[in-house]
This record gives C-alpha cells, structure tokens and sequence, in this order.
C-alpha cells in the first residue's frame, strides 16, 4: 500500500484533467455545472472531440479503437472528464458496442462501430416494457420470423433520447415456450422502420427524456439479429455487466460537491456565509466523508479485481458502488435543496433550458435549476437495476444462496 | 394535550373532505376559473373560518384550520387558503381597527378580496426580522420601498400585507410595522413566477409606494410578534396540509405495491417493499401527530411554548416529507418519475412546503433557542 498513485497515473490524469479543460465548450460545461438540460449537440460535439484524441472508446479492443487503459486509467478517465464537467458518453456507445465487438457479425462491426465512434450513431436502449421492468425477462414484445424478416409488435417504454437514436437495440420474444429468459432475441432496429412509432414521457422535473416506443408489424432484416436467434438474454447480460467502473459516479459527485461549495459560499443567513455556519459546514463534511469513503472502495475494488484476474471489473461488489453512489448522489441533491431555501420554490421550465439570458434571475442564479436537478436525481436509484434489486443481489452473494 | 376531534370538528373534516375532493374532481374535468374556485370556499364558509362570529366567521382555531388544509393537501388544491385563511384573517382580526374590522373582513369572508403576506425579503432567507423594506411617514401618508421574495398567490391578490420598518437597523426586532397596501398602488410591481407546485407567485417590488397612513396594522414599530405568530399559524396549516399529502401518497403507493406486479408476484409480496411502505408510514403517524400538536399550541398564550411545537412540527413533517415522497417515487420504479402519473406532484408539494416559512434547519435552531417547558423532574 501506497499512499499515493504512481507517477506515471498521476501525469496521465493531469493529462485528462487539461484535455477536458481545453477542449470541452464552455457553453456546454456552463450548462453541466449549472444544471441545465443538455441536447444532443452537446453530447455529439464532445464525443468528436474525444473520437479526434482516440479517446471515445477506451474501453472497446484496441482494434476497433480501444486506448489500452488499465482499469485504472479508464476509471481515472471516467472520473475527470465528470468532474471537469463533461457530459457522459452514452448512446449506446458503452453498451451496445461491446456486445457487437463480441457477437456482431463482421458486417454489423463494420456498419455500426466506425460510425459510432464517429459520433455519427446513436441508440436507444429498447429492453423495459410496461409489464417488465425489474423483471426483464418476461418482457412480451413479439418478433415472428418471416422470410428472412423479423416482423415485430409490442411495446417498450423509458426509452432514454429515442428522439436522438437513429437505431434501437431490443429484446424482443421469439419464443413463448420454456424458460422466459431462453426465449429472447436481440435484434437492432432502425429507428425509420415502417410501424415504429415513439411518444414523449414528461417527468417530475420538468424534462422529457424518456419515451415509449410502438412497434406495429416492424419489418427487421433478419441480418439485424445480433448473434443467435433466442440467446438474447446472454448478450444482454454481457451488456449490462460491462461497464461497471464507473458505476459509483465518483466524478459526478466530486462536481457535485463542488457546486456545493460554491452554493454554501453564495448563501447566507443573517450576515453570516452558510459554509461557514457549523450546522452546514458538519452536514457538508459528512458528505464528502462519505464521498471519500466511496471513492477508497472504487480504487480498492478495481486494483484488487485487476490483481485477481484478466482486468475484469467489480464483481457483485459493483452493486455496492452502485447502492452507495446513488444514494449519495441523492443525498448531495437533498442539500443543494435546503441550502437554496425558499428560491428552491420558484420553477421555471424555461430556465432549466435557457438559463436566464438577458433576465434579471429570480433569487440567486444558481437556485433556478436545483429544484429540477433535485427530483431528476430521484432516477439514479430506479434505473440500471433499482436498488432494491441491487441489494437482492448483495443478500443473494453475503449468505451464499 | 387532546387528540380527538369534538363533533363539531368532526362534521368539519367530513365537510371539508367532500368538498375538497369534489373540488379536484371538478378541476380535473374541467379547469375553472380560479375566482370562481375560490368563491366555492366561501360559499361553505371557509373562507370565514378563522374570523370572530361578530365578524361573519365560524370563530375556528388552529385545530379547524388544520382539519380544512389536511383536506386541501390530501387533493393538492392550490388555492391561498393557508396565506388568506390561516395568517392574515387572524392577523387583521388581532390588530386591524375598527375601519379594518368593518371594511374588510367581511369581504375576506365572502372571498370578495384576497389578501396575502408578503413577510420575507430576498436576503432575509427565514428571518421574519431582516425587514429593509421601508416605511417613511410622508404627511398622512406613508411611502413604502423595498421588495419581498416569493409571495404566494400575489399575482391573483388584491391587497398585500407587507411588513416594513419605520425604524432600527436590518434585523432589529424593534421597529417593524405592518401595511395593508393595494396591489394596483403606483409603484407595486410584480414579477410573476410559478412555483414548483404550481402555484402562482411574484417577487414583489415598491417603488415609494404611497398608501394612507391609516392601512397601518396596529401600533408602529411593534408589528415583530404578530407577524411571528401568523407566521407560526401558518406553518401549523402547512403541516396540515404536508400529512394529508403524505396520507394520499402513501395510499397511492400501497395501492400500487398491491396491483403491480413483477416477477410473478404483486410487488408489495416482497419483504423489502413492505418494510419501505412501513417505514412510511411510521413517519405519517409521527407527522400527524405532531402536527396536531402544533396546531393546538397555536392557540395557547405562552410564545414560547407555542414556537416549541410548531418548529418540532415543521422539521418532523419536512423529515417525513422528504421520506415519504422519495420512497413512494422509488416503489413505483420509472412510472414514478412521470408527471402524469401523479405520485411526483405530491413529492413536489412536500418540497415546496418544506422550503417555506423556516426549513429544517432554520427550525431546528429555533427549537434549540426555546427554553424547555418548567415543571420537569430534575
Ligand atoms: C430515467 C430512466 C431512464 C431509463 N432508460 C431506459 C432505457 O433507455 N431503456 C430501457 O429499456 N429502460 C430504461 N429505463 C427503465 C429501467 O430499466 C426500469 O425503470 C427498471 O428496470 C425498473 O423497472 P420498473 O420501472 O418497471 O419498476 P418495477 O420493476 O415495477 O419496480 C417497482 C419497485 O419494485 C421494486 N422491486 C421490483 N422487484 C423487486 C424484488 N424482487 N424485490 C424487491 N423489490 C423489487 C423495484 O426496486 C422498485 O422499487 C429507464 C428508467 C428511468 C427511470
């Protein structure tokens, strides 16, 4: 044990750290570190700022444009392009690009990955249904085999961006007898199909993200299928697992808690500086405790899993990454809120989009958006494996059944 | 202290519980106009409840306004009962003159006019005494200057009830004195926002705003006490209001862990859930019950002890609050994060709650700042 890392990381994320300084728009940082909603431009702009540098898929084999990285230099990669305010690289690229790499046919590699890469392809994610969630295995959207076409028809739901995605990746049934989870094909879908419709989900905190997806007799090219017709489920439990370094947010929190800072420093109550009042400095300290704690775990976890074997991520103990770093990140959001106070009460959906522009703000600048930020946060904990499920999971591994 | 309601009240809470629902139902269908909402509360008395029987009113306290805001909360009306009903009826009936008594209470009554606190100050955050809103005698009138920050419900009022200071330096307790000023006076101007919960609100700003010397509320300078104790009225109100909007999330919920189903099974079968919704429910009974507390103490002569509870009430329900609305998200999965399920607009409600008039943190400290009741063993 050491206290610090070796030289050699310790250059490579000063390396980062000045990347993402000097490269990110600084329209589109203001936007993270205030709090306001992203569009796509925002995303696709810097994903061809890191597809120039080779560094928007560090994690895909060096061949399809991987970097190389140790998981500790991909975990200190994460780490600052969060905390210098990036927005995080999503759109299927950590998700459905690995399984391609694994499972793909050499004509969907070379359709799909340079294109991703590219920032040229985006997904969405068609796996939820209104009748399974946590329990994606009885998911029931149907794909009968004609011809050499998939005809498919159901419904997804929770779509995140179907509005941006050119493509979709779905589970789809193409089995009803056995096993729910021997049943299931994984097929890829263009968003332009014929009979694939997509409808707005507003939510709590004013944005509209999400979607729900209909699929009337959707004609999918039977070369669409990704790997085996009803061994669905095998890929999508490589996908789920395969990016689990970054699962505690560790980034995002320490941007968090700087915003925290900053806010605790803008306030005040009668004459004197929140931060500097011990009934918050304390709740703050608590936190970044907390927030340092985590980050041990996440450091701990990745050396000792690369020492164990073959660069592997987390084990179960990603959901531990998973459980804390949610609920700390919700409890970061929490605080933001009570340390607005009543301009915590004014909301403003335009702002969430626009900032205030040329308007005199309402309040404190910063406050505009934390209400919205604090509701979206309550998200973090439902999606990608609600933490309930999460700690069935942790049980399931601590008692041995 | 007694918890259980007399008849009275109990013909009150029945009375208020239709109407409450009636009055969602019917907005749900087809939106109102807002004036005419409001003149349904009066038409049933509500809007009198507060105010003496010389006056028109039904002579209710802390307990009957507790009763009607629970109602109001279990359905999120958004009508300015708490502000009108709750804080400025009695404030006007505590200090008002003759002239006040007659000119305007009745006419708060039958929901002819709307009158609002407008008490907090951009930089003031909670405290009622950071007035540097002033009040400067110009001949037998007055020129009011200054702004006041979130007050609800003042772009639909038609007179504000500001607090200003006619003497002492910024957060001097001294010194403070309350106007009745029209909204249409030159020099008020409003810009309007909306709250989280959807109400209509403004940030309120005066421009040497002139209004007769004799819309002063009581004796100059000594307006500090009156305004803490409708302030106090209307967190026990806001309370109210919390646990009805906790009790209908929470039966949003256990309905939903009763008919959603995963995994073969409703929700609700798994043990993690039910020790969730448990948890919940812990945390009502607590707020209702401290709540009721602090709706009695409203009404007692000791300050002291009336601060007490009502800051024990506001942090217990924001604690509750804040549990409540971000289990019942987290139960219902993705479906709770969407605005049109619903579950969010009482999580929202909470928010808004919590942060107005002291949140957690401004009323732990004054709960630590009150001397604990005599008569305890040593
Ligand atoms: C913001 C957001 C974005 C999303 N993006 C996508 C996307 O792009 N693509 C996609 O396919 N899906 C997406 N999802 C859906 C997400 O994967 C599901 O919300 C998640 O799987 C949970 O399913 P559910 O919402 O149906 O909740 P349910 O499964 O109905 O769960 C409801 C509650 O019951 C609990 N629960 C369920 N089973 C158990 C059990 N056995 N034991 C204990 N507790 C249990 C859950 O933890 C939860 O609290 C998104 C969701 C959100 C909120």
């Amino acid at each position: 044990m050491k206290f610090t890392l070796s030289p050699e990381l310790e250059a490579f994320r000063q390396d980062v750290r000045r990347f993402v300084a000097d490269n990110l728009s600084p329209a589109t940082r203001a936007k993270v570190d205030e709090g306001r909603r992203l569009v796509k431009a925002d995303y696709v702009d810097w994903y061809r700022i890191l597809h120039a540098k080779g560094w928007i898929t560090p994690g895909w084999p060096v061949e399809h444009g991987g970097t190389d990285w140790s998981p500790l230099e991909r975990y200190i990669f994460e780490e600052e392009t969060a905390l210098g305010g990036a927005p995080p690289v999503t759109g299927g690229i950590n998700m459905i690009g690995p399984v391609l790499i694994a499972f793909g046919t050499p004509e969907q590699k070379a359709a799909y990955l340079p294109a991703m890469r590219r920032g040229d392809l985006w997904w969405a994610q068609g796996f939820s249904e209104p009748g399974s969630g946590s329990d994606l295995a009885s998911l029931s959207t149907k794909a009968v085999l004609e011809g050499d076409h998939y005809v498919v028809n159901g419904t997804k739901i929770w779509q995140t961006q179907a509005a941006y995605a050119d493509m979709m990746f779905a589970l789809v049934r193409t089995r009803f007898e056995g096993k729910p989870q021997e049943g299931i094909t994984l097929l890829l879908l263009d968003m332009k199909s014929p009979g694939l419709s997509i409808q707005p989900i507003r939510t709590i905190d004013g944005g509209q993200e999400l979607y729900q997806c209909f699929f009337d007799n959707v004609r999918v090219p039977i070369e669409n299928r990704v790997g085996a017709d009803s061994k669905g489920w095998t890929y999508a439990k490589y996908l789920l697992g395969f990016e689990r370094h970054g699962i505690a947010g560790i980034g995002h929190a320490k941007r968090q808690m700087v915003r925290i800072k900053r806010i605790a420093a803008a306030e005040q109550d009668r004459g004197t500086r929140l931060i500097d009042q011990p009934r918050w400095g304390e709740r703050i300290a608590l936190l970044e405790i907390e927030l340092m704690a985590l980050e041990c775990l996440s450091l701990r976890l990745i050396q000792e899993s690369e020492m164990m074997g073959a660069g592997k991520g987390p084990g179960v103990e990603a959901s531990i990454l998973k459980i804390r770093g949610t609920e700390l990140r919700q409890e970061m959001f929490e605080l933001l809120t009570d340390l607005t106070g009543p301009y915590v009460i004014p909301f403003d959906e335009e702002v969430m989009r626009s900032g205030w522009g040329n308007a005199a703000p309402v309040g404190p600048a910063h406050a505009a958006t934390i209400a919205s930020n604090y509701l979206d946060s309550r998200k973090i904990s439902i999606y990608g494996g609600a933490n309930e499920i999460q700690r069935n999971v942790l049980a399931k591994s601590i008692l041995g059944l | 202290m007694d918890f259980i309601l007399n008849e009275e009240q109990m013909l009150l809470r029945d009375m208020a519980a239709r109407f409450a629902a009636d009055a969602r139902a019917r907005q749900e269908k087809t939106p109102e106009e807002p004036g005419r909402r409001w003149s349904r509360f009066a038409e049933l008395g509500l809007l009198g409840l507060t105010l003496g029987e010389a006056h028109g009113g039904l002579g209710g306290g802390g307990v009957e306004t507790m009763i009607v805001a629970e109602e109001m909360g279990r359905q999120l009306l958004t009508e300015p009962f708490v502000p009108a009903v709750a804080m400025v009826s009695p404030l006007i009936g505590e200090l008002g003159s003759k002239d006040h008594h007659e000119q305007i209470l009745p006419r708060l009554a039958a929901g002819e006019v709307l009158v609002v606190p407008a008490f907090l100050e951009p930089e003031a955050r909670y405290d009622l005494a950071q007035v540097a809103t002033i009040a400067r005698a110009d001949g037998d009138q007055v020129r009011i200057t200054g702004r006041k920050a979130v007050v609800l419900n003042a772009p639909q009022a038609d007179l504000l009830l500001v607090s200003t200071r006619s003497a002492g330096a910024t957060g001097a307790m001294e010194g403070i004195s309350l106007y009745l000023v029209p909204c249409q006076a030159p020099g008020v101007s409003l810009r309007a926002i909306t709250t989280l919960d959807g109400r209509p609100a403004a940030e309120v700003n005066f421009d040497a705003v002139a209004v007769a010397a004799t819309s002063r509320l009581g004796s100059a300078g000594t307006a500090l006490p009156a305004i803490e104790r409708a302030v106090d009225r209307g967190i026990a109100a806001l309370a109210g209001e919390a646990v009805g909007a906790m009790a209908a999330l929470l039966d949003l919920t256990a309905e939903y862990l009763r008919t959603r189903k995963q995994f073969g099974a409703p929700i609700g079968k798994f043990q993690a859930l039910q020790h969730k919704l448990v948890d919940m429910r812990v945390a009502l009974e607590l707020a209702r019950s401290v709540a009721a507390a602090a709706a009695m103490a409203v009404d007692i002569p000791d300050a002291e002890l009336r601060r007490r509870f009502i800051s024990a009430a506001k942090v217990q329900v924001t604690r509750s609050g804040r549990l409540i609305g971000q289990a019942a998200i987290q139960l219902h999965g993705a479906m709770g994060m969407t605005e049109e399920y619903g579950a969010g607009r009482y999580l929202k409600r909470l928010v808004v709650i919590g942060a107005l008039y002291g949140d957690f943190a401004h009323h732990l400290e004054r709960f630590a700042a009150t001397a604990e009741p005599a008569g305890l063993p040593n």
